[in-house]
């Protein structure tokens, strides 16, 4: 979708619904109505009403509340797993191109490996290992699949970086390997992997929300995708919980796949 | 044969087993080293401790990991797969079995109904670059990729099953096959945009060579064109991004069978992990390992057979 029109047409919704998620994330929990936890059996699952904008769910608990508590979370997990990803992803994928040979063959092998497993058998393996997974789990488990994407973007960049002028200058004038590739490589990564990462939120989020809805979450925290499976078990009789979660996580996915599309075409003047 | 290719299929092979062989120590290892104690799963907290030692000894949790590293490979050799915890009279083999054929089956239906869909919008959106086709087969890849399984289940359930009231709700046991469609569609969903968006590409590139061209100057019909000269040679790539997927699939199927309170390898995989029945969640990693590892290999060979090129990488 190349043209100033297509252009402007996916502009607003993808930055707007990133900002109204950044937003929610960041103010969320200071200005929901209700405490997300708050129990109240008299209206359990009650429809929307202007007590409680988005209705009740299980246990009468303030659909709209949990949300925006929830987005705090998932947004803290986006940010954690994607940062941690891209920063593993981006050494092993840089230092994979930079020396080829078997380095380069163990981290495709591994990356591969890594990619066409189903993620979710993967990860509810490894978080099998902890009795009681928390933030800090649910964050390792999904950078262990999460890395890969980034270290394909950047050992692709570094195979073309490693080739120019500048790098064997670098190397004629006697600097080691460890300086080139943190003086010279990775400064140049800087692009496609802003990219990757703004989509690969959106990746992270969906993730969290769907250990969660399996129901490995971390606990007793307000989660986007716990709120989805109570919402799934009434979802017969009161529709409104499942549909809430669920469009919150399909409008916050959407967003940053949007608004990475959007980056692509601003950043990478080819297309 | 000649030797060259031989020397492929060898290799090839080669690695596949060991992949699997990698796959399953992986398995062994990280599932051992969950810290709740699976005796107090089966037996709850509140047993003698006789019945828990003797339970723990006929588990093999007592001897040494190297020795129960052994008895999981013998049980691998001979088929069984070990012994599940809570059923102990079932093998995990046979448990499987039991459920395999409703997953495979709701694979299989994902996979066509990504194909049914991506084939034609593709080839069209190729054809009529920038038209109206070609915009909304984007804007369908792009909300397929978006709408996460998890919501897009449940939405189906309320539009045909409560609303029009067309197929069956979850649960349903008399539903046949009417009662595969809703969640085929859940899994394949993702898939359909993803392959709509390669057979797009694949086909743009074709349609781009000389010899549609010269078809195209030998007054053959656009259609015929499109389906007979292009998409034959457009299929490769995008059959290989398609077992690429079956990963995202498998996936797809343990929570849709959630969702849809179906029997098959992710309900018993899922139930097995919160009850902390060892061999079974170890058994079900196995197959979905086994089988990832198989349908590659098969692209991988057959792919050799018709490319000659990829057998010299």
């Amino acid at each position: 979708m190349s043209g100033a029109r297509a252009r402007l047409a996916k502009l607003p919704l993808g930055v707007v619904l990133v900002g109204a998620f950044a937003l929610a994330a960041a103010l969320g929990p200071l200005v929901a109505p209700h405490d997300p936890a708050q129990i109240d059996l008299d209206h359990e699952y009650a429809a929307p009403s202007l007590a409680h904008p988005l209705g009740t769910g299980d246990n009468g608990t303030d659909v709209l509340s949990v949300l925006l508590h929830g987005a705090r979370l998932a947004g803290t997990i986006g940010l954690l797993v994607v940062s941690l990803s891209v920063v593993v992803g981006t050494l092993a994928g840089a230092f994979a191109g930079y020396r080829g040979g078997l380095v380069d063959h163990a981290v495709t092998g591994v990356a591969d490996l890594v990619q066409s497993f189903p993620a979710v058998v993967l990860n509810v393996a490894l978080l099998a290992v902890v009795a009681r997974p928390g933030v800090p789990h649910l964050v390792l488990a999904l950078v262990s699949n999460g890395w890969v994407l980034y270290a394909r973007v950047a050992r692709g960049q570094t195979l073309a970086i490693r080739e120019r002028e500048y790098i064997q200058a670098a190397r004629a004038l006697g600097m080691g390997d460890a300086r080139i590739l943190f003086r010279h490589v990775l400064p140049n990564l800087g692009g496609p992997l802003v990219i990757q990462a703004t989509s690969g939120l959106g990746a992270a989020i969906l993730a969290e929300s769907t250990l969660s809805f399996l129901g490995l979450g971390p606990g007793k925290a307000a989660s986007w995708g716990a709120l989805l499976d109570q919402g799934s078990a009434v979802l017969l009789r009161f529709p409104h919980v499942a549909l809430f979660a669920g469009g919150t996580i399909a409008a916050t996915v959407l967003g940053f796949n949007l608004a990475g599309d959007w980056l692509r075409d601003r950043l990478d003047p080819r297309r | 044969m000649s030797a060259g290719l031989l020397r492929y299929l060898g290799a090839r092979s080669l690695r596949a087993l060991l992949t699997v062989l990698g796959v399953v120590t992986l398995v062994f290892l990280i599932v051992r080293a969950v810290p709740g104690d699976p005796v107090d799963a089966i037996l709850g907290d509140q047993a003698s401790p006789g019945d828990r030692a003797s339970l723990r000894a006929a588990l093999h949790l007592d001897a040494p990991l190297l020795t129960q590293y052994a008895i999981f490979l013998g049980e691998v050799g001979d088929g069984t797969l070990g012994h599940s915890f809570r059923r102990r009279d079932e093998t995990v083999a046979s448990l499987i079995a039991q459920v395999f054929p409703a997953t495979l089956a709701l694979a299989l239906a994902a996979f066509a109904v990504a194909w049914l869909l991506a084939l034609p919008l593709g080839s069209l959106a190729a054809a009529r670059r920038g038209s109206r086709w070609d915009l909304g087969a984007r804007a369908i890849a792009l909300f397929g990729l978006a709408v996460p399984g998890i919501w897009l289940g449940p939405l189906l359930i309320l539009l045909f099953g409560v609303v029009l009231r067309a197929l069956p709700l979850p649960g349903d046991e008399g539903a046949g096959a009417l009662g595969l469609v809703l969640p085929a569609l859940t899994v394949g969903a993702a898939l359909s945009a993803v392959l709509t968006r390669q057979t797009r590409g694949a086909m743009i590139e074709v349609l781009s060579e000389q010899y549609v061209l010269a078809a195209r100057a030998r007054g053959v019909s656009p259609l015929r064109v499109v389906v007979v000269h292009a998409l034959r040679n457009a299929l490769l790539p995008v059959l290989t991004v398609g077992a690429a997927q079956l990963g995202a699939v498998l996936s797809g199927t343990v929570i849709t069978e959630k969702i849809f309170e179906r029997e098959g390898l992710g309900s018993l995989f899922l139930d097995a992990f919160f009850a902390r029945d060892i061999p079974v969640v170890q058994g079900c990693v196995l197959v979905v390992a086994l089988l990832y590892v198989a349908v590659n290999l098969a692209v991988d060979l057959t792919y050799g057979l018709v490319d000659p090129r990829v057998r010299l990488s």
